[in-house]
């Protein structure tokens, strides 16, 4: 190896003070990226709270905003896996809307029905593979193979029905839909739905940051050629995060059939995908890959949450509330846009 | 002399504090050739900026075109100037037509619609006077990267600029094109033009330059007449310091003789690869030279298994081997470094430290799965060490690093295998003369540590200086192979000779 001991000290302080500066200024800089839309967040919740005459900050309502960002959050974790490697899941609503019925009607049979839920988390994966495989071994994109879905999917929760609603009020684990865990007894208690979300946020930082299928995933999406020169199974990773993105939809669908005790093919999960891709953008995912953290997307899907939430309590219109939400995406995302321009200059 | 077309005086250029460029002087004079030199981040890429308008200089300097004060801004500025740039990574839409892309932004059009023939009869006279042996509706696409640098030639002569500005032009171009290239900018600097010529490579500025300036940490540090061009009186230059051996060559290629490790055996890839065969010994580096498009590259993906093959085996260690993805190349522990390390090396938004790992992330992990981001954290230490990459710490993006060191970040990945075999395709292009050395010297330790390896360059000094035998390709089948003995050294002269197929002209 090249000998770099004849470097004069001089020049070696001098690097060093530079380095020591370099690592600052970096330092600096992950914490606004990690930081990220925390403080729009935070400025909503004091708005809201504001404008609201103090009905935000009540533990009752926070409980609400808790429990209604629980399954999109669910589902954007999935999503982040997926837009981080570069591509794109639009088929997440419908799949959750297909496995909330194969859990449904698994749940009514009396000697299977304890086995609802599993049934409905393993009906998403099996979706998400399916995703994937065609995704990662026929080369299709996943724009076009996810839009396929979306309406193949939506198609099949239909059937599962016979297109109509499914309803059992004796749901086994209905707890996990309306129940909550109660921290401090009579002070503090946190919606199981939230709790589920809160756990699969966490694992999935788990994987992205502390596994090797991880690194992977940000490398596929960082540079896919690059990827695969580098010996690592693309097609694996991509079934991989396609498989992760169904089956979280899976789970949400899950979620929703213990709250609701019902579902119904055609209405569950209209649209969810677009509040799952809003939350993973507002959360500063890049949308080419390679970019991104599931912190933010948690973020993003509470965003989404006080949004709704804060509106109503304010007594905004709900035509009003459509536009409002959009300008906000639109305006957080632009904002971010800004500040990164601002700190990309190295 | 005449007086100068370009005369800058003083010219400095902060960002946020930090000096790009120190009171830089330049003179340059129509009908001349100026080679500009330095290592990067000399301040080479800034001063181009600054003529072309990208950049506003700091205020106290000068520029003058033909003795009159000129204010260059905004990025039509330096063409309004009459100061065209061809950068590195050529600026051309592929999808449009050869006469589109000289019009671009000045498209002609008759009562709002696009007048497509009278651009295409615009054009024609210019192609013609270089040379072109293509059509103005020829697609962009279509294009060799020599054309395609003939159309960005042929756009600044549209403008009619008078100072031409050519950013390593070569770096993409086969050796016979890259002859025409040069041919061409004599014709252009007999037209009188006037011609800045940027360069890593010491031959073309020999073979061009009418005078050299070299920057170095964004000041000037001078300049040299066409009588006084040498290359050790450059570097010197460059580096600030002697280059005593530039090239490193210690290992002992006999001591590995008899022990064959790679050997391949009528690789064919049905296009571009036709049939060939090498060996490459434990301790010897074999340089596996020829012009662009003779299929090394190709060559090199179909061992690696980044290519499907239609014939062909490999042996390693000679046991035979069946390798179908790169993955299991790397798993035999034949490493492959890309000639392209930004598209297919590099992943540039990922820390260094995860660039370094990657390989061997699978193999280091607990549990099979978990990052073991002690051993990590210390084997980019040591790479960071042990390969002096330079730069603020091991969790910085890999993009954020100059070309040697992203290349030595890269590097590292491979030795993070231990390979038994590496290919290096154009080790240091892109490189600066600095790091250069240090890659050259690693090479040589990776040598005497018994590792074969196979060096694909189109650097030909660089193929003599660091390699034990040289094989030649030419369009997809090797044509021979030239070896240093005791009495005869590498030339040249053999490699382009088998290179081109003139060999037999001698005889």
């Amino acid at each position: 190896m090249p000998d770099n001991g004849s470097t004069p000290a001089k020049a070696a302080t001098a690097d060093g003070l530079a380095a020591a500066q370099a690592t600052k200024r970096q330092r600096v800089r992950l914490l606004i990226r990690a930081a990220g839309m925390l403080p729009v967040l935070l400025l909503l919740c004091g708005g809201f709270h504001y404008l609201s005459d103090g009905r935000f900050f009540t533990g009752q309502n926070l409980g609400i905003v808790l429990q209604q960002a629980a399954v999109n959050t669910v589902l954007a974790a999935g999503m982040t896996f997926v837009i981080l490697t570069g591509g794109i899941d639009l088929s997440v609503g419908s799949i959750l809307a297909a496995s909330a019925m194969a859990g449904l009607t698994i749940s009514k049979l009396p000697e299977l029905g304890a086995l609802w839920l599993p049934v409905a988390v393993l009906t998403g994966l099996g979706f998400g593979v399916i995703n994937g495989a065609l995704i990662a071994l026929l080369r299709l994109p996943p724009f076009i193979v996810t839009l396929g879905s979306l309406t193949a999917v939506r198609g099949l929760a239909r059937l599962l029905g016979a297109d109509t609603t499914v309803f059992n009020p004796s749901i086994p684990y209905a707890f996990i839909g309306n129940g909550s865990l109660t921290l401090v007894p009579g002070v503090a208690s946190i919606p199981w739905l939230s709790v589920i979300a809160l756990l699969v946020i966490l694992v999935s930082w788990l994987v992205l940051r502390r596994t090797v299928l991880g690194v992977h995933i940000y490398a596929v999406g960082g540079n896919e050629s690059a990827a695969r020169l580098a010996g690592i199974k693309v097609w694996a990773v991509l079934i991989f995060v396609y498989g992760v993105s169904g089956m979280l939809a899976g789970l949400g669908g899950g979620m929703q059939a213990a709250r609701l005790y019902a579902a119904n093919g055609l209405q569950l999960g209209q649209s969810y995908e677009l509040d799952a891709i809003t939350a993973v953008i507002l959360g500063g995912t890049s949308f080419v890959g390679g970019i991104g953290s599931i912190w933010g997307t948690l973020v993003g899907a509470l965003i989404i949450a006080v949004l709704s939430n804060g509106l109503i309590l304010t007594g905004v219109s709900d035509i009003w509330q459509y536009v409002i939400k959009g300008l906000v995406i639109i305006g957080a995302v632009a904002l971010d846009r800004y500040r990164l321009q601002g700190s990309a200059r190295t | 002399m005449n007086d100068p077309i370009l005369e800058m005086r003083g010219v400095s250029k902060s960002f946020f504090g930090i000096k790009a460029l120190r009171a830089v002087d330049l003179t340059v004079y129509a009908g001349e050739i100026h080679a500009l030199m330095g290592e990067n981040g000399a301040g080479k890429s800034t001063l181009m900026k600054i003529l072309s308008g990208a950049y506003r200089p700091d205020p106290g300097g000068e520029i003058r075109i033909e003795g009159k004060p000129a204010r260059i801004e905004g990025p039509l500025g330096g063409r309004a100037a009459g100061i065209s740039i061809i950068y590195q990574e050529l600026s051309l839409a592929p999808n449009l037509s050869v006469a589109e892309n000289i019009y671009l932004g000045r498209e002609v059009s008759r009562s709002g619609l696009l007048a497509r023939g009278t651009m295409r009869e615009g054009v024609g006279p210019i192609l013609q006077r270089l040379g072109a042996d293509f059509l103005p509706s020829t697609l962009v696409a279509h294009l060799s990267m020599g054309q395609r640098q003939l159309v960005e030639i042929a756009r600044a002569l549209h403008t009619r600029s008078k100072i031409l500005i050519m950013d390593e032009p070569t770096t993409a171009l086969s050796a016979g094109e890259s002859e025409r290239l040069f041919a061409l900018i004599r014709q252009l600097r007999a037209e009188g033009l006037a011609i800045i010529y940027i360069s890593h490579r010491m031959d073309e500025v020999y073979a061009l330059g009418d005078r050299v300036t070299v920057l170095r940490d964004g000041r000037l540090v001078g300049s040299l007449d066409k009588q006084d061009i040498r290359a050790d009186a450059i570097v010197r230059m460059m580096v600030g310091r002697d280059v005593s051996s530039f090239y490193k060559k210690d290992h002992d290629p006999e001591a590995g003789k008899g022990h064959p490790v790679l050997t391949a055996i009528d690789m064919a890839d049905g296009h571009r690869v036709k049939g060939c065969s090498l060996t490459v010994h434990a301790g010897e580096v074999v340089g596996l030279a020829g012009l662009i498009g003779a299929g090394r590259t190709e060559l090199a993906h179909l061992i690696v298994g980044a290519a499907p093959k239609i014939s062909g085996r490999l042996e390693l260690e000679g046991q035979p081997i069946d390798i179908r993805t790169p993955g299991e190349a790397l798993e035999a522990g034949i490493a492959y470094l890309t000639e392209d390390r930004k598209a297919l090396g590099l992943f540039l938004d990922m820390s260094c430290l995860d660039n370094i790992n990657l390989a061997v992330l699978g193999r280091d992990a607990r549990l099979g799965w978990f990052l073991d981001r002690d051993k990590a954290r210390e084997r980019a230490d040591r790479a960071f060490a042990g390969l002096s990459i330079r730069a603020a710490n091991v969790g910085v993006p890999a993009g954020g690093l100059s070309g040697g060191n992203q290349q030595k970040v890269l590097l590292s990945r491979l030795l993070a295998i231990a390979p038994k075999v590496l290919i290096l395709d154009e080790p240091t292009r892109g490189v600066d003369v600095g790091a250069k050395s240090e890659i050259y010297s690693i090479i040589d330790n990776l040598a005497k540590a018994g590792t074969a390896i196979l060096v694909i360059s189109s650097d030909l000094p660089e193929i003599i200086g660091i390699c034990d035998r040289v094989i030649v390709m030419r369009s997809g089948h090797i044509a021979g192979e030239v070896r240093r003995t005791e009495t005869a050294p590498l030339t040249q002269e053999d490699i382009m000779a088998l290179a081109t197929g003139t060999e037999h002209l001698d005889a």
